[in-house]
């Protein structure tokens, strides 16, 4: 019964990892931002929360709304408005740069004016184990891939069936047609910011009472989100998830059973496969070129 | 009296001189640094010929520098190679690899390759740390000579800083002759639209393949000076984040700029050592000067200088146009 067990915490890393990879995806979409800092935008909510209960003096579950909040109006708003709108019209690169740069300066920031050493983070639901037909699976990791399979599966509701979300769909594919039809883009593409950053703000409260929260966190997770969003599918949703989801369990399944050494290069073979014979994703669309 | 007329080359002969009388006035660490400033400025020269002539984007220059390292660490530690032969066997393997590492460029473009050749870069760390039989691990290769060439050891600071400042300045000038050439416009071509190039004759296969290769070779020759520079040498410096660095000075200089490397060289490996007055904030302080620096310049440094001085030569025209349109 180990294979269920990989299976399972297999699932819930990749649960994980496809909240990121929906939200490095979504960004990429509506403002072709490549996000290099997405992995310490995981990182960050957790000390949000952490700096909330510790210098504010609030009970854990005002904390994490404080948490949530502060992740929308920085990893949100600000990223948006002082980061990314000065430069989208210069192209992709200078942004990958600043990105770059937005990195490291989350990741010091929390070493130099939080804690440089692992911080407990309290668990929103408890550490017991069940045993199921001899496997022993933690609640945590079903209730991560509950939470996260919902808030996913709701998203993907909210841009498929309603109207803003539709709206949100057509900036991404064409932002001038959506223009000339009457949809607000900027509204829109101020949307896809906050709903990655909820979505990673969701992600860290998830992932950090399993790993702790630390400032080098992101490295390994923006990698990671990269890599499920390649992997799935640059533009589509559901590709993002399914990209996920394989990850964490191949991530598993490489770790228990070929080499711990060279565990982080299946993934890598992964994406090279991938995007050498079959760039568009294994569930996206072709890409139009430009000539 | 021609030099007079030509402010480019007296500034460079200035700058080429303030190179050479450096070493006398700084302290040991000091002399490293430069020493660093010049193996940096060729890795990210061979970017620059990659990525920003060229157009391809590529996140694998680490690995280059990490390959061109241990194989001129293993071969002058372990074989006892002369450091002539093992700097060669460096550029020649990188030249190779990186020809391999263009094929994929063939078939994809844009963040596409970046993400394959951000794959790659992870990849070599990883054989790099795990292959311990050939790489010493995580423990690295340590006591790696300086070399002595034609009875001259290089072993002291200042000494290894010369040979360093001398390879700079001749693959400074073979990029300057090469981006002259038709191979640096036929690199241009491909960035600018390879489409249209190769509708003009100009076969893209082979010059995306150059492209690679040869800045693959520039990373080889900057790990091949690295590896004698610090002594020791370990995976971490060679995992992503140096390519990300690199990726950065050319940026941060000036994308295909010929002088871009040199300066996104300076931001990148002295900057930071400057701000270090401010003890555990100079991280920090780099990260926001640099994303401070992309929103006021995102084409670079030079590209901001240019903006700056270009309109001031143009004025005399546009005021003469003013003067006679009445």
């Amino acid at each position: 019964m180990a294979l269920l067990q990989i299976l399972i915490s297999g699932l819930a890393t990749g649960a994980i990892y496809a909240l990121v990879a929906v939200g490095f995806m979504l960004l990429w979409q509506t403002s072709q931002t490549i996000n290099f800092a997405q992995g310490e935008f995981v990182m960050l909510p957790a000390f949000f929360v952490l700096g909330a209960m510790k210098f504010g003096g609030m009970p854990f579950w005002l904390a994490i709304v404080v948490g949530l909040l502060l992740s929308l109006i920085v990893l949100g708003v600000l990223f948006k408005v002082l980061l990314v709108d000065p430069m989208l019209r210069h192209g992709v690169l200078p942004l990958v740069i600043s990105t770059i740069a937005l990195a490291l300066f989350f990741k010091e920031g929390v070493k130099t004016w939080y804690a440089a050493e692992a911080q407990p983070f309290p668990a929103l639901w408890s550490n017991d184990n069940l045993e199921i037909g001899g496997a022993v699976i933690s609640v945590q990791n079903l209730v991560i891939i509950v939470v996260a399979v919902t808030a996913v599966l709701a998203l993907q509701w909210f841009l498929a069936r309603t109207r803003t979300g539709r709206c949100m769909q057509a900036t991404a594919q064409n932002p001038a047609l959506a223009r000339i039809l009457g949809v607000r883009v900027e509204r829109m593409i101020l949307y896809t910011f906050l709903i990655n950053a909820a979505l990673v703000a969701l992600a860290s409260f998830l992932i950090s009472p399993i790993y702790l929260a630390k400032f080098s966190n992101g490295e390994t997770l923006g990698m990671a989100a990269f890599i499920a969003a390649i992997v799935g599918g640059f533009n589509q949703v559901r590709g993002a998830i399914a990209g996920g989801l394989l990850l964490g369990v191949v991530d598993n399944l490489a770790a228990s059973y070929i080499s711990t050494q060279y565990r982080g290069a299946i993934p890598l073979f992964l994406l090279i496969a991938v995007i050498l014979f079959r760039p568009q994703g294994l569930l996206g669309r072709a890409e139009e070129r430009s000539v | 009296m021609r030099l007079a007329g030509r402010p480019g080359a007296v500034f460079l002969a200035l700058v080429a001189i303030a190179l050479i009388v450096a070493p006398m006035g700084l302290k040991p660490h000091g002399v490293y640094l430069i020493s660093m400033w010049a193996v940096m400025s060729i890795a990210a020269i061979g970017l620059n010929l990659t990525l920003g002539y060229a157009g391809q984007i590529s996140l694998a220059q680490a690995a280059f520098v990490g390959i061109g390292a241990y194989c001129s660490a293993i071969l002058t530690a372990k074989f006892g190679w002369p450091f002539g032969g093992a700097f060669a066997l460096a550029a020649v393997l990188c030249f190779a690899i990186g020809w391999l590492l263009g094929y994929p460029a063939l078939r994809v473009q844009h963040h596409y390759l970046a993400f394959v050749t951000l794959a790659f870069t992870t990849l070599v760390y990883l054989v790099l740390r795990n292959e311990e039989k050939w790489t010493g691990g995580t423990y690295g290769i340590s006591g790696i000579p300086r070399p002595s060439l034609f009875g001259w050891s290089t072993k002291g600071g200042p000494a290894f800083y010369y040979l360093c400042l001398f390879v700079l300045a001749v693959v400074s000038w073979l990029t300057w002759r090469l981006v002259r050439s038709p191979w640096g416009r036929a690199f241009m071509a491909l960035r600018e639209n390879p489409l249209r190039a190769s509708s003009l004759g100009v076969d893209t296969r082979r010059y995306t393949l150059m492209a690679f290769a040869i800045g693959s070779a520039l990373g080889g020759v900057a790990g091949a000076l690295y590896a004698p520079l610090v002594e020791y040498i370990d995976p971490t410096p060679f995992a992503l984040g140096l390519s990300l660095n690199l990726l950065l000075m050319v940026i941060v200089g000036g994308s295909g700029y010929f002088f871009g490397p040199y300066l996104g060289a300076i931001v990148s490996v002295l900057l930071p050592e400057w701000l270090r007055v401010t003890d555990s904030l100079y991280l920090i302080i780099y990260a926001v000067a640099v994303m401070l620096l992309m929103v006021v310049c995102p084409s670079g440094l030079l590209g901001l200088a240019e903006r700056l001085l270009k309109p001031a030569r143009k004025e005399p025209v546009a005021r003469a146009a003013a003067k006679a349109a009445p």
